[in-house]
């Protein structure tokens, strides 16, 4: 492979990881600060996912019309698919906490991935909503015009970085706040803080719902990375548990880790691949089977001997405390 | 509808199976074990790996027992089945749970360990296996009995719900009868006690692991029988298992029972109205219903 060859596939290796960046954040907020275990994060990739196209195509028209049905079409800027995404999801979690929030914490686990399966299985089943298992295809890119197609990478990388980056600091920012300060009491403590005078479903549940927030701003820009979607992309695997072990490595209450986890796990799941190109022909169909074993031994000896992930989480509480 | 509440009932002793060993280590070690519909997947392939592999290899006949689909193997194939599966759960809390309890992690590491497990036995078996569906016997007539109101039942079927019945009669005077089972039931109640009471509660947690894996696996291998296998099919049965365990009452046996029936009926009749593929979304909303209407389930149990 030449030296441009190279770069360009390191390039869009940073995409995937920098999106997969942006879901470890979402879920630091809601497991890393709250507690919270969401194990549906596919559900609001793809909600995410699915609103941000439907707002940024226009409704299929003449011949297309007859291949492609979607329930709607606005034909509106990228950036008003992101926001769209983002009120979707924190709409949905509004929703999924409701009635589980105030049990116990692993309800609200069942409860994710109960509503991600459904989410999966609407978009499969309902061709009206959303074209069925075919998915949505030709999504808009921003700044589309501007390169060669073939170059777009090199213009969406900084814009997933930009977007990140954006979330990144806002989330240090509430996270050294009051706000974040109880978000962390409850974690550590919910009877005490309970006792202190916080209202804890009301404070779970903003999290949840900011978490979620994020996480559809995440599908977001892998919609318009891909420029297709369909159902069988938001699968736990790669929709939910490989952004749990990114985040388990990176260092789950460290926003910095959730990064850097993204960024390590992706490396080593696509590491793995070149390993198992070397595997014989027949097994070839089963490598991505032991890629994720890979994966998941590596998330249990986490567990077990790194529960802290790289990195740990930061002791600093405030900015006004150094 | 008479038919589809049989073909529930059917497909809810087998959740049902996999739902009383849930609620068992649910109750004892309080953690929800997302790993409970892999074990599932593993009994029914190591079952095939006998019938189809092992069994052949050994010159075992490949007979079938009168109208039912399958024979001697399978029969031989049932409980060394069960009992690698159980020895599969016994060591999953081994190496992944037990260094987890003793550095008194929350019962959210372990769930998250447990959804680890899961995906490494969901590996394995696809690795070894592949994505394909597959049967025990493959092309064999099924004929079915024709019953009063329009049911058909296939002998197969009726054969399952007597083994389910059987194992269910099992487990209770084991629960009733022997030490071993009033010292479960014990510890179910409240750990702390039972260990100042001298019971040695680190051998409970081995057993109850041993008997929740024993029960999952036969489930899977009765699905496998009844329908068919395939490397994903715990994870379709993850949601049912839990919406009866919480609909029974976590750490109640009897509830999980019935909780697996009625998710068994409920599943089997929206098919009715929905698409069959909607099924662990069923599962999934009457799970939610429960949840926001009675949340420590039908009978009580452990406060939610």
């Amino acid at each position: 492979m030449e030296i441009e060859g190279i770069i360009a596939y390191l390039v869009s290796l940073a995409i995937m990881a920098g999106i997969y960046a942006v879901f470890a954040l979402g879920l630091n907020i809601q497991w890393g600060y709250t507690g919270l275990f969401n194990i549906g994060i596919a559900g609001f990739f793809c909600i995410g996912a699915y609103t941000s196209a439907m707002i940024t195509t226009p409704m299929p028209t003449g011949v297309y019309a007859q291949y492609v049905r979607q329930i709607f079409g606005l034909n509106l800027p990228f950036i008003l698919g992101i926001l769209g995404a983002a009120l979707a999801c924190g709409f949905i979690a509004f929703l999924i906490g409701y009635p589980t929030l105030r049990l116990r914490e692993d309800y609200l686990a069942i409860a994710t991935i109960g509503i991600a399966e459904t989410f999966r299985l609407v978009f499969n089943n309902e061709h009206w909503l959303a074209n069925g298992p075919r998915g949505l295809m030709g999504l808009p890119q921003p700044l589309q015009g501007l390169v060669d197609p073939r170059h777009y990478n090199y213009i969406y990388l900084p814009i997933v970085l930009a977007v990140m980056v954006v979330i990144y600091l806002s989330i240090e920012r509430v996270i050294r706040s009051p706000w974040g300060r109880v978000l962390r009491a409850i974690r550590e403590d919910e009877v005490a803080s309970a006792m202190s005078g916080k209202d804890i479903f009301r404070f779970k549940m903003q999290s949840l719902i900011f978490g979620s927030m994020i996480m559809g701003v995440g599908g977001a820009l892998y919609a318009h990375y891909t420029k297709a979607i369909s159902p069988d992309v938001f699968t736990p695997l790669y929709g939910t548990f490989i952004i749990w072990v990114m985040l388990m490595a990176g260092g789950s209450g460290n926003n910095k880790g959730a990064i850097l986890g993204a960024f390590v796990v992706w490396g080593i799941w696509i590491g793995a691949k070149f390993l198992t190109d070397f595997l014989p022909y027949t097994l070839k169909a089963r490598a991505p089977y032991i890629r994720f074993l890979i994966i998941f031994i590596l998330l249990e000896i986490i567990l077990i001997h790194r529960p802290q992930g790289l990195m740990g989480e930061e002791k600093r509480i405030s900015k006004m405390i150094d | 509808m008479a038919e589809l509440i049989v073909y529930g009932i059917v497909l809810g002793s087998i959740i049902a199976l996999g739902a009383i060993g849930l609620t068992l280590v649910y109750g004892i070690l309080r953690f929800a074990n997302f790993a409970h519909g892999d074990l599932m997947t593993a009994g029914a392939f190591i079952a095939f790996f006998l019938v189809t592999g092992l069994f052949p290899w050994l010159g075992i006949p490949d007979t079938t027992f009168g109208s039912l689909s399958f024979g001697w193997r399978m029969a031989l194939a049932f409980p060394i089945a069960m009992a690698c599966v159980a020895v599969v759960s016994i060591l999953l809390d081994r190496i992944l749970y037990r260094p987890l309890r003793l550095k008194r992690s929350g019962s959210v590491i372990l769930a998250m360990s447990a959804l680890g497990a899961s995906f490494i036995i969901r590996m394995i078996v696809l690795i070894l296996w592949g994505a394909d569906y597959r049967l025990y016997r493959p092309g064999v007539l099924r004929p079915a009995i024709q019953l009063p109101l329009e049911i058909k039942i296939r002998p197969d079927q009726i054969f399952l719900l007597l083994v389910v019945l059987t194992l269910v009669i099992l487990l209770y005077l084991f629960l009733q009868r022997t030490k071993m089972g009033k010292a479960m039931r014990a510890t179910s109640d409240n750990m702390e006690l039972a260990r100042v009471s001298g019971i040695d509660t680190e051998r409970v947690i081995i057993w109850t692991w041993g008997i929740g894996g024993a029960l999952a696996g036969a489930g899977g291998i009765l699905y496998g029988i009844d329908v068919q296998l395939h490397g994903g099919m715990g994870w379709n049965f993850l949601l049912p298992l839990f919406a009866a365990t919480i609909l029974g009452g976590i750490g109640n046996m009897y509830g999980a029972l019935i909780g697996g029936l009625v998710m068994g009926v409920a599943q089997q009749v929206s098919t009715a109205y929905l698409l069959p593929t909607y099924k662990p979304a069923v599962a999934f909303i009457v799970m939610i219903v429960i949840l926001l209407v009675r949340p420590q389930g039908i009978f009580g149990g452990r406060r939610a």
